[in-house]
């Protein structure tokens, strides 16, 4: 049993000539609730997508359980962007939530009733129920990032990430959404969240990794989230 | 069986092929790429002939669809330096392969059956007399056959992925992290297309090939919310354009593939302005609707912000509310009509009061 659950071992990422991402060394151990936090432009999402392979790395490697990506795609939930997708899309609040059980049903087959249980109880589970037949397009932004992060749920990952889940949503909205966050940290998963609020790391999350191309700092937010840190992150403007 | 059937056969066959797949198209806003694929097949085809010296061997459809993916890989590779846009890149692959085919076939094959007009258009007409004949029994046309086989290919895989072409199309990211290979969906479907489209080509000629792709499945997608749904309308859509087309080719005796492509036109016209819910007449309606609530909402705000405070009379004043909202008189006039109506607000000696009902809906969201 490795010490680190997601261990990210010197890993560039450049887009074109220009290297997004330089040498990331990051571990994260089992069960946190980790923000990471940084200017624009700093890589986050990109940081994000290198870990999960959808954005090749020019060197570099990463590690869930000791292992590659490729053998533990199966505990591993994700929630992009909400621009990401095409909201126009026909499809229904249900059905989107359903996507994230296909991972667990594999090529060609249908989702049974087991797997429309699991999209209805995450439904429920983020306050959507009301809205389960409702064609995404007419959701509201808060709505829409609800449904992601249902449909993250449904994936029944062990280790989740998430890119600005907390992104366009109201006050309301974002206290559910943490709480979720939370618990699922209370129920031993480990959840790595992209997030632009300083004023709330502190608040929401028990681990940051301050980011800037590099890594600035990372690790319990009581031992780096600090002015010095920040500072160094994004210039001297804070 | 009759000619004139084997022709409806062969159109309504050719239709829901295209229509099947066009929907994933116009989902992942690759019309486009159908124009450049339903063009550049030919250069596959011209260069398979050389070959094979026959237009009616198998490996024609195979060298079309290589050189569908050929297009549709050479444009993303183009796309990817980031130099150019996606249209840009279809813009400057598509002519290029398309007029070397044409320069093979001026040059080197002006003799046979491949001149650039039937291409372009074909000719519905002529399909009876391509007859498929085993064993010295006529069993109809080819073109029956051949696209009926595709139909089936296209039919096979859109209900056996259907799930991974629906995960594809609206969240790549997540179907790359689920274990469903984005690429290999993309390049599948495409070769589907581009083997639907030389099947096509032929009988109904590439300009109705586009046509059959991008009008029904853009015209469903203006009618319903559902994938499924859109998937039935947009077969039905061209199934009953064509049918009407046809009818209407016989009348004018005018071509068969202009008449189909003018009524998929006409048809998404008529659904682009009277679809229930996406169409142009609701929006309009919809957005009138909602400029009213505004304007209600504004007043009723106002009156609300100077409830109690020194100006309240001012502000509150019937004949000089104008001046303070800057509307004109007539919105004005239809705008006060509006809240008493609803009573939402009662005048008293020239002055607006919010009611309480006023005030509950204002509150209400």
């Amino acid at each position: 049993m490795p010490k680190y659950l997601i261990e990210v071992e010197d890993m560039t990422v450049a887009y074109e000539k220009k290297p997004v991402l330089w040498d990331i060394d990051l571990k994260i151990p089992k069960g946190v609730l980790m923000a990471i936090v940084g200017p624009n432009g700093a890589g986050k999402s990109t940081l994000i997508k290198a870990m999960l392979d959808l954005v090749k790395p020019i060197s570099g490697k990463v590690l869930f359980n000791g292992a590659d990506y490729h053998s533990q795609r199966r505990y591993i939930g994700y929630v992009p962007q909400r621009e990401s997708v095409d909201w126009d899309f026909p499809t229904s609040v249900f059905d989107v939530v359903l996507m994230g059980t296909y991972g667990q049903i594999g090529w060609i087959k249908r989702p049974g009733r087991k797997e429309k249980e699991k999209a209805l109880d995450a439904i429920k589970k983020v306050g959507m129920e009301e809205f389960i037949d409702r064609q995404i397009s007419q959701l509201s932004g808060g709505q829409q990032q609800r449904v992601f992060l249902a449909r993250a749920l449904v994936q029944d990952a062990d280790i989740y990430f998430m890119d600005e889940p907390l992104q366009g949503v109201d006050a309301r909205t974002e206290k559910a959404i943490i709480r979720i966050l939370q618990k699922l940290r209370t129920n031993g998963k480990t959840v790595v969240v992209v997030h632009h609020d300083l004023q709330t790391v502190q608040e929401y999350f028990d681990w940051v990794t301050l980011l800037n191309t590099k890594i600035i700092k990372y690790g319990r937010v009581e031992e780096v989230f600090n002015e010095d840190n920040l500072k160094i992150t994004y210039g001297k403007i804070v | 069986m009759n000619p004139q059937l084997e022709i409806i056969i062969t159109a309504v066959i050719v239709s829901s092929a295209c229509a099947l797949l066009g929907v994933f198209l116009v989902l992942r806003k690759m019309a486009m790429m159908t124009d450049a694929i339903a063009h550049t097949i030919l250069l596959g085809i011209v260069l398979v002939f050389f070959i094979t010296e026959s237009l009616t061997s198998p490996f024609l459809i195979i060298g079309a669809a290589a050189m569908g993916v050929l297009t549709v890989y050479l444009t993303e590779l183009l796309q990817r330096t980031k130099l150019m846009a996606e249209d840009s890149s279809i813009g400057l692959v598509f002519p290029l392969l398309f007029s070397i085919a044409i320069i093979l076939i001026t040059r080197y094959a002006g003799n046979v059956h491949l001149d650039v007009d039937a291409v372009l258009l074909g000719e519905l007409a002529f399909v009876p007399f391509d007859r498929f004949i085993v064993l010295g029994r006529d069993l109809g046309a080819r073109a029956i056959y051949i696209m009926g086989a595709i139909l089936l290919l296209d039919l096979f895989f859109v209900t056996l992925f259907y799930k991974e072409l629906k995960l594809v199309t609206f969240d790549r990211a997540l179907a790359s992290i689920l274990g469903f290979s984005p690429l290999l969906i993309h390049y599948a479907l495409m070769g589907l297309v581009s083997i639907t489209a030389v099947g096509a080509f032929e009988a109904v000629g590439s300009i109705l090939v586009i046509a059959f792709m991008i009008g029904p499945p853009i015209s469903a997608y203006l009618l319903t919310d559902k994938l499924s749904n859109m998937l039935f309308f947009s077969l039905l859509i061209g199934i009953i354009n064509t049918l009407i087309g046809y009818q209407i080719s016989v009348y004018f005796d005018v071509s068969i593939a202009g008449s189909i492509a003018t009524m998929i036109g006409i048809t998404f016209l008529f659904i682009f302005i009277f679809a229930p819910q996406r169409g142009m007449v609701t929006m309009i309606y919809t957005r009138r609707i909602q400029q009213l609530d505004y304007a209600v909402k504004s007043l009723l705000f106002h009156l609300y912000n100077h409830e109690g405070t020194a100006q309240e009379k001012e502000e509150s004043k019937r004949d000089s509310l104008h001046e303070h909202l800057h509307w004109e008189d007539r919105f004005l006039e239809k705008i006060l009509k509006k809240v008493i109506r609803e009573q939402y607000v009662v005048v008293k000696q020239g002055y607006l009061k919010l009611t309480p009902g006023g005030r509950e809906y204002l509150i209400k969201d």
